[in-house]
């Protein structure tokens, strides 16, 4: 797999060059987009609605045109070609399937548009049928199965005429949360076996980082930071990045001075704290802290770390596997601790404050948000 | 003011109408510039007279509005203005009072006809052929006439019926006005009369309302029509230059009737005396150019006006008078081959 | 699984209290079912006293024959011994003597010589003249000689067949009139003859007119109905209360309306010939075209609706799904789109053709004697010549027939399908 993976990185099959989309001439809803997908795989689009997203997904689709610039397929410019033929593979939301037709009927529906003989489109759908494991439902409706088989025969509608891209619009999105798991799985390990590349949209963080190679995290029009999910959660660029991907704790601050790769940050009530510098100005300019709950250590273990203070125990709340602990610190209400449960101080009650710090290499200097969230 | 005395204001004001209304007497014409007439010679000059309140109302002559009031004993309307065929029908089937004469008046001063078992005639009115003199150069002569499409082009209106149509096609072919219903009452002779009908037939508009004749004469849809003479005599007197050929005009009655049952019947009779009178149907007859029903009354009338009437004589010279009889008869039969002959 | 292995009890259920539970569940559903049919009660009622009665007692009016049968009953005991070929026993001449005397104090006579009167022309005048002389005084030896001699038509067997014809007070005469047939003099059905058949003809023009409102309507309302889903909210608000608008108006009014724009003086034929079109008028209403157009006008908002609440509820995904899937636009809509629409346009079609085949005022004003339907012949009997029974049996066919249509058009698309929105 891995050999698989490090070969088609290499290859480009979507290309998108500074593709914008206005649909009032006043606003850009899509602004400069530059992306390349490679072959072969799974890249999610990620971000809140109205992020631009979407819209990215249509142009590639051929649903919407891009207002100005240019996307390619496999090299070849996608701008005047319409949609029935670009041949891309798309899973809608709420599955589309063709209600009037059996699952049989809707599965042949491409492949008879392409005018294949029936025998091979006979044999074509159950083999895609046995793919997805609903061998037994060619002759049902769609309204007679539930929202998971519905789901499996979207996504084999899209595959069954073997479209190099699949385009993928929040297709959980109805689904409830166990089946959702489960279905991200099926479709990974699709993915995976078929080697076909796959671009999903979601705004879903967890959904994203589950299932992606590449993630690329949209907002107000323009990709934010594009990276495998490990990087995107561990070294988020900026701020709207480490507040979108998984849990975070922002500190507001001023820079003080920089140094290589670390700087001091002096926090508004005074306290200095040394972080990483990864999206930072001038010494004086204004700067947000990102911490992650599970970087910072309680008590006795936070003897070692590069940033020290003292917190106020205000709240605990139990997960199962993991309790948070929210705290006061330094001015800041809600401020959280993520303990592993076998690492919990059971003497800790409300009220008591303890001593708390985390790594230097644990806290990221960014930039301070612009816009509230 | 409190709700409840509003209610009581109501309740007073209602039972008042109430009992106005009690008091009036219903008359139903046929509506249009007959019933302008009637208002100004009959309704008015009565109310002033008896004390007693006309409420006019207007049908089409629906014998089915009466059947069902008459069957149903929940009789509305005290005095009816019907048609011939209607009144004689009507009486047959036990839909109008019979009328004590000694209430009305002398049934010898009626013209001959008019003085029914259960209707006394109101006036004399006629179909006839009435053409507009502002599209036809030359003017018609005869229903010979009516079928020349080559020296009078346009379009014609017929009553979309058999009666009248059918006698107005024999006259066209040739049939003398006294012979119309001997010939129609063959085989040979309806057979005839539709051959003759054929030959019209693409250039016939039909009409249905007594209204709709004059119209089309004036707006130029049609060039000549079979027409009710008053109805082109209203026209006339508007300005349009609509003009009635008496030649060949069929006449007939129309009259009043008691529903069975009404409850006003003393002030029906004293209205329908009152409208018998001479000197009130003079009235009529200078509102509207249909003919008086009391001989008393044609002396009264100046010769002029007399030459609008169907009554005059020589307006009668050429002149069918309408068969209720055979209509009566031969009706159905009739209606339903002309329903069949139109519709093909 | 859990149900199936706990042990089953060996007798049945029970309450708390000892009743079975069965019985229990019995009593509690008996209440709901009461409660329901109480609610519903009042409307069944009103329907059963508005629609299913008078319905039912129209139709029986359609073979309804009380006349003969009432005016002339010892007529008709009398006559049953008649063998129908040479003329009546003199107990025939008697009893119809008797009978016309009573008919004419009764006030019957009228009924009577007109039902008579639909067997044999002339019946009326006849049943009138004899009436008039009855009775004869003094008593005649022979009544047989005595009435044939006052009008030779009493020795005409035709006149005393049509009295044993409807010596029944049920007759198939209107029904099979409807359909132009008779009951000849030698009591077989046959078609009435040609001068006087209509109906046949007529039904079928009833049949084929509503056919093309309901294709022509469908050919403007279902793009229409498109156009409102598609648009944004605001305009189409404003687009369907354009297309409500003729909801608003009366019947006649519209028709009035278009005998105005449509005449050869109007406004149409004004605008063409302003325009050089045509030179002379051309012939826009009373005859077919101004039914149609007419019809149409009024009848189109009862297409629009039920295609427009089926595409409301139709995803523009699945046009997007179809193409993406390769289909060119133009094949996705009929193969995906279309389909799915198959229930508005059926409803709309439906309901467009069932109110085309009642229709009565726009043909009435509109048309010319040959563009007529049924209701007309309907309105017709009803008002212009009180033939009852006539109006019933033409209006219990139309009724039949429309079922029947309804029901091969339920087998087509199943009336499950069927969706008025």
């Amino acid at each position: 797999m891995g050999a698989v993976m490090s070969e088609s990185t290499s290859e480009v099959l979507v290309r998108f060059r500074n593709v914008q989309k206005s649909y009032d001439g006043e606003n850009l809803i899509v602004k400069d987009l530059n992306l390349d997908i490679r072959k072969g795989e799974f890249l999610t689009l990620l971000g809140p609605s109205g992020s631009g997203k979407t819209t990215s997904l249509m142009m590639l689709a051929g649903f919407e045109t891009p207002t100005s610039g240019v996307i390619e397929l496999a090299g070849r410019s996608l701008n005047n070609v319409p949609p029935h033929k670009r041949n891309i593979g798309m899973v809608f939301q709420n599955y589309a399937l063709f209600p009037h037709m059996t699952v049989a009927e809707n599965l042949a529906f491409p492949l008879s548009v392409r005018g294949m003989a029936k025998t091979d489109i006979q044999d074509r759908v159950k083999r895609v049928l046995s793919m997805v494991q609903l061998d037994k439902f060619a002759g049902r409706y769609p309204g007679q199965m539930s929202g998971g088989q519905q789901q499996r025969v979207a996504l084999a509608r899209a595959l069954v005429f073997e479209p190099q891209l699949v385009l993928m619009d929040e297709p959980l999105g109805a689904l409830d949360k166990q089946l959702r798991e489960h279905m991200q799985m099926e479709i990974k390990h699709l993915h995976q076996r078929l080697g076909v590349t796959v671009v999903y949209v979601t705004h879903d963080q967890g959904e994203a980082l589950t299932m992606s190679d590449r993630v690329a995290v949209f907002h107000q029009g323009e990709i934010q930071q594009i990276d495998a999910p490990s990087v995107l959660y561990e070294n988020p660029r900026n701020t709207f990045v480490a507040n979108f991907i998984g849990e975070n704790n922002r500190l507001s601050g001023r820079l003080v001075s920089r140094d290589g790769e670390h700087c001091v940050v002096q926090l508004d009530r005074g306290e200095q704290v040394r972080a990483l510098a990864v999206n930072v100005g001038e010494p004086g300019s204004p700067v947000s802290l990102s911490v992650r709950p599970e970087r910072i250590s309680l008590n006795g273990h936070s003897e070692h770390c590069d940033n020290r203070f003292s917190g106020r125990v205000q709240e605990f709340i139990y997960l199962g596997d993991h309790v948070r602990v929210r705290m006061e610190v330094c001015g800041k209400p809600d401020f959280y601790v993520k303990q592993p449960i076998a690492e919990l101080d059971h003497q800790l009650s409300v009220g008591d404050v303890v001593p708390l710090g985390w790594q230097v290499d644990h806290v990221r200097a960014l930039d301070p948000l612009e816009h509230a969230e | 003011m409190s709700t409840s005395v509003k209610l009581a204001v109501v309740a007073v004001g209602l039972a008042f109408v109430g009992q106005a209304m009690a008091k009036d007497l219903t008359v139903i014409s046929f509506g249009g510039a007959n019933k302008a007439a009637q208002v100004k010679a009959y309704y008015d000059p009565f109310k002033k007279v008896s004390g007693i309140n006309v409420v006019g109302g207007e049908y089409n002559g629906e014998m089915a509005k009466v059947k069902a009031m008459v069957d149903t004993k929940s009789v509305s309307w005290d005095v009816l203005e019907v048609e011939s065929p209607e009144l004689a029908r009507g009486c047959d089937e036990g839909l109008f009072e019979k009328l004590d004469y000694s209430k009305i008046g002398n049934k010898a001063d009626f013209v001959p006809g008019a003085a029914q078992q259960c209707g006394v005639g109101i006036f004399v009115w006629s179909t006839a052929l009435a053409y507009n003199a502002d599209k036809l150069k030359t003017a018609p002569t005869s229903w010979k006439d009516f079928w020349d499409v080559k020296k009078f082009p346009g379009k014609r209106g017929l009553r979309k019926g058999a009666k009248y149509t059918l006698e107005i096609a024999l006259m066209a072919d040739g049939v003398a006005p006294k012979d119309v219903y001997k010939v129609l009452a063959t085989p040979a002779g309806v057979d005839r009369a539709f051959k003759k009908l054929d030959q019209l037939k693409p250039s016939i508009q039909w009409w249905e309302a007594g209204a709709q004749p004059p119209q089309y004469l004036a707006s130029g849809d049609v060039v000549m029509s079979s027409a009710y003479n008053g109805r082109i005599a209203d026209a006339h007197k508007e300005g349009k230059n609509l003009k009635v050929v008496w030649n060949g005009g069929m006449y007939d009655f129309d009259s009043w009737a008691i529903p069975k049952g009404s409850p006003n019947k003393d002030a029906a009779y004293k209205f329908i005396a009152f409208a018998s009178k001479p000197e009130n149907q003079k009235v009529y007859s200078q509102n509207i150019a249909y003919g008086p029903s009391n001989k008393l009354a044609v002396p009264m009338i100046d010769k002029k006006e007399m030459a609008e009437l169907p009554t005059a004589p020589q307006n009668m010279k050429d002149a069918v008078k309408v068969d209720v009889g055979f209509w009566a008869d031969y009706g159905e039969s009739l209606e339903q081959r002309f329903n069949a002959w139109a519709s093909k | 699984m859990m149900a199936s292995s706990a042990p089953m009890p060996d007798h049945p259920l029970t309450t708390q209290d000892g009743v079975p539970l069965k019985t229990k569940l019995a009593r509690a559903e008996r209440m709901n079912k009461l409660k329901s049919l109480a609610l519903v009660l009042p409307l069944a009622l009103f329907l059963l006293l508005t629609f299913v009665v008078p319905i039912g007692s129209l139709l029986l009016r359609s073979v309804d024959n009380p006349e003969v049968v009432a005016s002339l009953p010892s007529t008709v005991k009398a006559i049953g011994a008649w063998d129908g070929k040479s003329l009546p026993p003199e107990p025939v001449y008697r009893a119809v003597a008797a009978d016309l005397i009573k008919a004419r104090d009764d006030q019957t006579l009228g009924d009577l010589g007109k039902r008579l009167n639909m067997e044999v022309a002339g019946y009326r005048s006849l049943l009138g003249k004899t009436a008039r002389a009855l009775p004869f005084d003094p008593a005649p030896a022979s009544y047989k000689d005595a009435l044939v001699k006052l009008d030779e038509r009493w020795g005409d067997p035709a006149y005393w067949q049509a009295i044993r014809r409807n010596g029944s007070a049920h007759t198939p005469f209107y029904l099979l009139a409807a359909v132009d047939h008779r009951v000849d003099d030698l009591g077989d059905i046959t078609a009435t003859t040609p001068d006087q058949a209509i109906y046949l003809d007529v039904f079928a023009r009833t049949f084929w007119m509503s056919a093309v409102v309901t294709v022509i309507s469908l050919l403007l309302a279902y793009p229409l109905a498109y156009l409102l889903v598609s648009l944004p909210t605001r305009k189409s608000n404003l687009l369907m209360i354009m297309v409500l608008l003729p909801f608003w108006t009366s019947v006649l009014v519209r028709v009035a309306a278009w005998i105005v724009l449509l005449q050869s003086g109007g406004l149409i034929n004004s605008a063409l010939m302003a325009l050089g079109i045509t030179d002379h008028p051309l012939q826009l209403v009373f005859n077919r075209v101004g039914v149609y157009i007419a019809m149409v006008h009024i009848l189109l908002p009862f297409m629009i609706l039920p295609i427009y609440s089926v595409m409301k509820g139709i995803s523009p995904t699945y046009l997007r799904a179809a193409v993406s899937l390769g289909s060119h636009p133009f094949g996705a809509f009929w193969k995906v789109y279309f389909p799915q629409t198959v229930a508005g346009v059926g409803a709309g079609c439906l309901l467009v053709f069932i109110l085309s085949i009642g229709y009565y005022i726009t043909p009435a004003l509109l048309g010319s004697p040959n563009d007529q339907m049924v209701s007309y012949f309907v309105a017709f009997y009803t008002n212009t010549t009180i033939n009852w029974g006539m109006a019933t049996a033409l209006g219990g066919l139309l009724l039949a027939a429309t079922m029947v249509l309804y029901m091969v058009y339920s087998k087509l698309v199943g009336a499950g399908r069927l969706r008025l929105g």
